[in-house]
């Protein structure tokens, strides 16, 4: 569904990202692991158009999007909850959940979409006249969530759902994500929170320093020594 | 002393309808590229042209709206393709600059315009009819042009508030004025955003131009400067970036304006009685007539009180990172 291949991102003079290849297959969950500052999030960025890949190529369902602009991009059908959550805080947690849908001609499909966001988050239900930067961080990061699946995605790209959060939202995000890939979405998943990404994911990749250094099925990474020095145990990061 | 009352209250209505229908426009851009568009002020002035001209050609009012409206428009967009799209993301220095040139070029095209044609710099405004006049309700007489002003700013204000909460490109509008990139995550096309506050800003400003150059009575190529400067002012205010700022911004300068005016020499003013003499001498001293020509100093001083309360304006909210 998603293929990158030797995907190069450059900040003026520095790559920050180089060779980076990785596959996401129809209805999988793939999560992007690594330390702070290995370049996940620019590599996501660059899925979404944000950034530009000074080389290598990024193909969506057999088309070549790597130059392509972001609003081409997310009307293809991929969806980029950032990192950060960056929701509209001065506007209210209903119209955060329309722009979503923004794009969309369909009212009636949107309409039912709504229901659908809200049967999943239904604290959202009564904020929806709430401006968006009153809500909790949890409550922020469910109406992130939301917000990008009003559009309806195809591939769910989530950038650090879970930085931030108390440890009992933490689970319930990670719920929500388990569910979300039991209804078939196809999500690609960047998280420091390497055990619980590795507990819902079908496979991993482990970014190191712009690299990939590993990949492979979650449940051997799991038990790989290197993942587990780094980041499950602590210790230094040596892959 | 009623009627004295009454006439400056729509006064400072009418002068915070042109502020406000200004400093929207500059304002919903500068909230999206975070460019400040001196030569907004030079829109009005091209729309001022293009009325006089329409009127001038024996023209009726209801043709020369639109045609002025259109033509303002058209020069807005033109403005944002040729001169602000290519240097979109760079320093905000620069942009300022290019737009310092397109009021140069604005103002120089014009003034080549007039000389051409064998017109002097200062031509008079043809008053349409239905502009000009008094109206009077008993002993209140106010200037026709001060009742529109007024009421158009609250109509064309009106039907902005509608548009950007209730259409999707409105709703796009303000999403991109908070968080750019996270806009353009929703799938917004960040051009046709950015062209539409520059399409809406231009007909307010058209609106505001009609209007300004009906009560003036004459028009040159540079009335553009003090009222984008003012409604740069009342933007500022409100804080910069917010619509309803620039609104509050907008009227609360234009009512400081009038107030201060009106109460200048105010002791000469009152009728005879209606006061003792010593409050009258205490007037007369403390608010002199020669008060009014202090009227922007005022306003400045103002400006600079309210930044030193609310640096961020008084809608304003403060700068957030905008880095994706």
């Amino acid at each position: 569904m998603l293929e990158l291949t030797g995907v190069e991102i450059r900040y003026g003079n520095i790559r920050a990202v180089r060779d980076v290849s990785l596959t996401v297959g129809q209805g999988e969950l793939i999560t992007l692991i690594g330390s702070n500052g290995a370049g996940k999030t620019t590599t996501l960025r660059s899925i979404s158009g944000l950034l530009r890949a000074s080389a290598g190529r990024i193909m969506f369902e057999g088309e070549d999007i790597t130059r392509a602009p972001t609003d081409r991009i997310v009307a293809m059908g991929i969806s980029h909850c950032p990192e950060g959550r960056r929701i509209f805080g001065s506007l209210t947690v209903g119209e955060n959940l329309r722009l979503g849908a923004v794009t969309r001609a369909d009212r009636r499909a949107v309409a039912k979409d709504l229901g659908e966001v809200l049967e999943i988050f239904p604290v959202l239900e009564q904020r929806l006249g709430q401006a968006g930067g009153t809500l909790s961080g949890g409550e922020q990061q469910m109406l992130a969530i939301g917000r990008a699946l009003m559009s309806r995605p195809r591939l769910l790209l989530l950038d650090e759902p879970s930085l931030g959060l108390a440890p009992l939202m933490v689970e319930r995000i990670f719920a929500t994500i388990a569910e979300l890939k039991r209804q078939g979405l196809t999500i690609l998943l960047v998280e420091q929170n390497v055990h619980h990404a590795l507990d819902v994911a079908d496979r991993a990749y482990v970014m190191e320093t712009g690299r990939m250094s590993l990949e492979g099925p979650a449940h051997v990474l799991r038990r790989d020594p290197r993942v587990e020095q780094a980041y499950l145990g602590g210790g230094e990061v040596r892959a | 002393m009623i009627e004295y009352v009454v006439q400056q209250v729509v006064n400072a209505l009418a002068a915070g309808s042109l502020y406000a229908l200004m400093a929207v426009g500059l304002a919903m851009v500068f909230g999206i590229l975070r460019l400040i568009n001196f030569a907004h002020g030079d829109l009005m002035m091209i729309a001022a042209y293009v009325a006089a001209f329409g009127l001038g050609a024996g023209l009726a009012l209801e043709l020369t709206i639109p045609l002025m409206v259109g033509g303002t428009v058209l020069v807005g967009l033109l403005m944002e393709r040729v001169a602000y799209r290519p240097i979109r993301g760079a320093p905000d220095v620069a942009t300022l600059l290019s737009s310092f040139a397109v009021g140069q070029i604005l103002q120089n095209g014009t003034l080549l315009t007039t000389r051409l044609a064998g017109q002097p710099t200062l031509i008079a405004f043809p008053a349409p009819a239905g502009l000009g006049g008094v109206a009077a309700v008993g002993p209140i007489t106010v200037p026709l042009v001060n009742i529109v002003s007024f009421v158009a700013g609250i109509v064309l204000l009106g039907m902005l508030t509608v548009f950007v909460t209730r259409t999707n490109l409105g709703l796009s509008m303000r999403a991109a004025a908070e968080d750019l990139s996270a806009a353009q995550l929703m799938g917004i096309k960040v051009n046709r955003v950015v062209a539409t506050a520059f399409a809406i800003g231009s007909a307010l400003a058209a609106t505001a131009g009609l209007l300004f150059a009906v009560q003036a009575g004459q028009i040159n190529p540079y009335i553009g400067f003090t009222p984008v400067l003012k409604a740069f002012i009342a933007a500022v205010i409100g804080g910069f970036g917010s619509i309803a700022g620039a609104v509050l911004g907008g009227y609360i300068l234009g009512a400081l304006e009038v107030f201060v005016t009106a109460v200048a020499g105010i002791g000469d003013i009152l009728p005879p009685g209606s006061v003792s003499p010593e409050v009258r001498a205490f007037l007369q001293q403390w608010l002199p007539s020669a008060l009014a020509s202090y009227r922007d100093a005022i306003v400045f001083l103002f400006l600079i009180l309210v930044l030193l309360v609310r640096p961020q304006g008084i809608l304003g909210q403060r700068d957030r990172g905008d880095s994706l």
